[in-house]
């Protein structure tokens, strides 16, 4: 029963949250992301991070099970694997805390030092994310394509075709890696990556081996026949001690209906019973997960967290002041300065994903190889809407502040630079504009030139950095520098009052 | 609802096919006359400005004064309502078609029995933000047209365009290549490139690539554009003008209060009468600086010459 519950749950929530990565008419507000643990994390949200803490130390690793799109998503390769092989086994294998936590203590460095790239490579939300927007997306706007393509033959729009079209090439060989590593260790090793390289799944374990509510054996029922050993995907029943690894089991359930003796059973710790379970146990699991290493390695832990948090922001800021690019990037307004992003985002493309005008790429190598996939405001094929927010309002981690409209017309996330000798006005001697008539706030305009001809003039301190003008220059004699911080753009004054009323016709 | 209708629509798709290319062959042998009532009728007038009324109002008057709408719809027509929907901002700010002259455009093609109405753009910021916010989508599908998409290239066709200088083909969205009859209804505009925008300009959305009416010469490009397929009318919406910072506007003060319409099977002609009335209200423009008007008159597309064409001025 319960394991069905566990089903029923992790297929809603997967559905959603995928649906929110691959949706692309902006009906659907994404908000699965938003409860997500390393996102919730960074962006600090104490309600989301003390609910999911909580939940934990109550109910153990449920999250893992039906929170969790990576790990949900692993279930379905753990279920193909015992669908081919029907005799799949899986049996204990003893924890590896260092590796665990040595694991998790190097992505904290890595963080520190700016690396946010690592961290969002391993983080289960983010990597899924990829997954879904590089991989998934372009399957699912192929057959709305196909979709639009039938319903247009009977007169219907309803639904629209769209642009396909690669974000970037090294976060779509990410995402597929990604896929592929995950599909290799969930069809053969169960949870085994959520229990070794997942930073979510160390430290929700850490607590987890302390949970209310976990899953226990009676050892009056059970008869030691290690069936439910041999079935746990995350190899976490020592079923010949009769114990189970709290910090590794992810409460997906199987044991209790595996089991035929029904000597599996979820529900409150009972004291007595616990220190029962921990002295039989007792000679054994006190070598094997060994209570000495894990704290050691702790130890080592925080001591080298602390001892390089100091060196942090000296190496964070060489990163960003040490570019010499000629173009400096755009980060989304919103980002406030390109550091925070890098602290921030871990590069889960969910903004990617919903900006409808296509600006918002995963960066290469434009914030340095820290903020690698990080998003970056390209103009080749749109430019930001003046009015647009969205991606503010769907960024999970703090990286993209959401801001309010009028917040954003006062952001200015990068600033027009103008070259009036390739211009085709001064070259060739026609009528242009296309970039005055792209800007929403006149910070390019044109003002009068030879005969009857206007050129570009720029006015600086106007500018929000949309790149409208960019986008549209048939030239490149105008584009865009990013504010590395964002400055604030000056609100454009009301010009000089028009003739309101008198008019004939003129004519 | 809309799913249920869209898939009995698909199951009576094969039946309609053969029906509508039979209505089709009727069409085309229909429009072949009203070409030619056209110039016969000297009543008719040429071109008609109506001013101080509401938008609705304003075209009726007009479509009256041009010798109604089945003048240029016939019954079975497939239509075509190209209004300026480029710029994701309301009403109010004037830099797309008023809603409602569409909406009444709407309704007088419905009564002369057109058999589809599609109205589109293309648009320059995000067309789903444009289509919403402009209110256009919203009137469009109330009044019973469809609002129909052009923010791909597979929904435009290459086509030549032999009378063009320096645009000799574009690709052209497919709505105006398979319909029988369109109506290009823009909205008068003050324009940083090209100083005004109004019929000419606005043909502009109905080409894929944009960018290369820049790089060829803006004017040259919006005449040349002019020789394909015209509109069988053009309609100008001058109720509300944005005077200044055109295409967009930045701000309310760019917007006057005009209550004006022109309609013309004319472009030059339209355009010049829109342009002349468009330099009373933003004064720093001088109409002889808009220079694809002159360019298309040059390609044979009309005249600039007002004082020979039959010229209706209303004022309600």
């Amino acid at each position: 029963m319960l394991r069905k519950i566990r089903i029923a749950v992790a297929l809603a929530v997967i559905t959603l949250l995928t649906f929110g990565f691959v949706d692309f008419t902006g009906t659907h507000e994404p908000w699965l992301q938003k409860i997500q643990f390393v996102p919730a994390l960074l962006s600090l949200s104490a309600i989301t991070l003390v609910c999911l803490i909580i939940g934990t130390l109550i109910f153990g690793r449920l999250y893992c099970s039906v929170v969790c799109p990576l790990g949900i998503f692993q279930d379905f390769f753990n279920r193909l694997s015992k669908t081919i092989d029907k005799k799949k086994k899986y049996g204990y294998r003893p924890e590896r805390p260092r590796l665990r936590w040595g694991i998790l203590a190097l992505l904290v460095l890595a963080w520190l030092f700016g690396f946010t790239f690592l961290v969002g490579l391993v983080e289960p939300y983010s990597a899924y994310g990829r997954i879904a927007n590089e991989l998934f997306k372009p399957v699912y706007l192929l057959g709305n394509n196909l979709l639009a393509g039938i319903s247009e033959k009977t007169g219907s729009f309803r639904f629209y075709r769209v642009t396909i079209s690669l974000q970037s090439i090294v976060s779509f060989v990410v995402a597929l890696l990604t896929l592929l590593v995950i599909a290799y260790f969930s069809y053969f090793h169960g949870r085994t990556w959520c229990n070794t390289v997942c930073p979510v799944g160390t430290l929700l374990g850490g607590l987890s081996r302390f949970s209310l509510f976990r899953i226990q054996i009676d050892k009056d029922k059970c008869n030691n026949c290690s069936l439910c050993s041999r079935k746990c995907k995350a190899y976490c029943i020592d079923s010949s001690n009769q114990a189970i690894d709290y910090s590794r089991c992810v409460s997906c359930f199987n044991c209790i209906d595996d089991c035929r003796q029904k000597a599996l059973s979820y529900g409150p710790v009972k004291l007595k019973k616990r220190t029962a379970n921990k002295e039989a146990a007792d000679p054994e699991l006190s070598k094997n997960t060994g209570t000495d290493t894990i704290d050691e390695s702790k130890r080592q832990f925080l001591k080298s967290s602390l001892a390089l948090a100091a060196l942090a922001p000296i190496a964070l800021e060489a990163k960003v002041s040490g570019r010499k690019d000629t173009r400096i990037p755009i980060s989304p307004p919103g980002s406030i300065s390109h550091k925070n992003l890098l602290q921030h985002c871990t590069s889960c493309h969910l903004c990617v994903s919903k900006c409808p005008s296509h600006v918002l790429k995963p960066a290469g190598l434009e914030y340095g190889i820290g903020g690698l996939m990080q998003p970056v405001m390209r103009f080749d094929r749109g430019y930001c809407n003046y009015d647009c927010n969205i991606c503010g309002q769907v960024c999970p981690t703090g990286a993209i502040k959401p801001l309010t409209v009028e917040e954003k017309h006062h952001t200015q996330a990068g600033c027009v630079v103008f070259n009036v000798d390739i211009c085709v006005v001064k070259v060739n001697r026609t009528s242009c504009g296309a970039c005055a008539e792209h800007c929403p706030v006149q910070a390019i305009h044109m003002v009068p030139f030879e005969g009857g001809l206007t050129i570009p003039e720029t006015e600086p301190e106007l500018c929000v950095g949309c790149g409208g003008c960019e986008y549209i220059c048939p030239v490149d004699a105008v584009h865009v520098e990013g504010n590395p911080v964002h400055l604030e753009a000056k609100a454009p004054e009301d010009g000089p009052t028009i003739k309101t009323e008198g008019f004939d016709f003129g004519f | 609802m809309d799913r249920r209708n869209f898939l009995k629509t698909l199951a009576a798709a094969g039946a309609v096919l053969t029906v509508k290319s039979n209505g089709m062959m009727d069409v085309m042998a229909s429009t072949v006359p009203s070409g030619s009532a056209q110039n016969a009728s000297d009543s008719q007038a040429d071109l008609v400005a109506v001013m101080n009324g509401e938008p609705a109002a304003m075209l009726q008057t007009a479509m009256k004064e041009l010798g109604g709408i089945s003048r240029f719809v016939k019954s079975g027509n497939k239509v075509v309502i190209k209004p300026n929907i480029g710029w994701d901002r309301t009403p109010e700010q004037a830099a797309n078609t008023n809603p409602d002259l569409i909406v009444e455009l709407i309704n007088m093609c419905k009564e002369a029995g057109a058999s589809e109405i599609k109205v589109f753009d293309h648009t320059c910021d995000n067309w789903t933000r444009c289509y919403e916010n402009s209110g256009i989508q919203e009137a469009v599908r109330k009044a019973g047209a469809t609002m129909v998409p052009a923010n791909e290239q597979s929904y435009y066709a290459n086509a030549e365009i032999p009378r063009g200088k320096n645009l000799k083909n574009a690709m052209i969205h497919k709505a105006i290549l398979e319909c029988d009859v369109w109506f290009n209804v823009p909205v008068l505009k003050n324009h940083g490139g090209a100083l005004m925008t109004a019929s000419m300009k606005n043909l502009m959305g109905i080409v894929w690539d944009r960018r290369a009416f820049h790089s060829r010469g803006l004017h040259q490009c919006i005449a040349d554009i002019t020789t394909f397929k015209p509109a069988a009318l053009h309609i100008v919406d001058a109720y509300r003008t944005l005077a200044t910072n055109g295409p967009q506007g930045r701000s309310a003060s760019d917007v006057v209060l005009t209550k004006t319409l022109f309609a013309s099977t004319d472009i030059v002609a339209i355009d010049t009468a829109a342009g002349k009335f468009f330099t009373q209200v933003n004064e720093r423009i001088r109409f002889e600086d808009i220079e694809h008007i002159p360019d298309a008159e040059k390609l044979g597309m009309g005249t600039m010459d007002l004082d020979k064409l039959n010229i209706k001025r209303i004022r309600i």
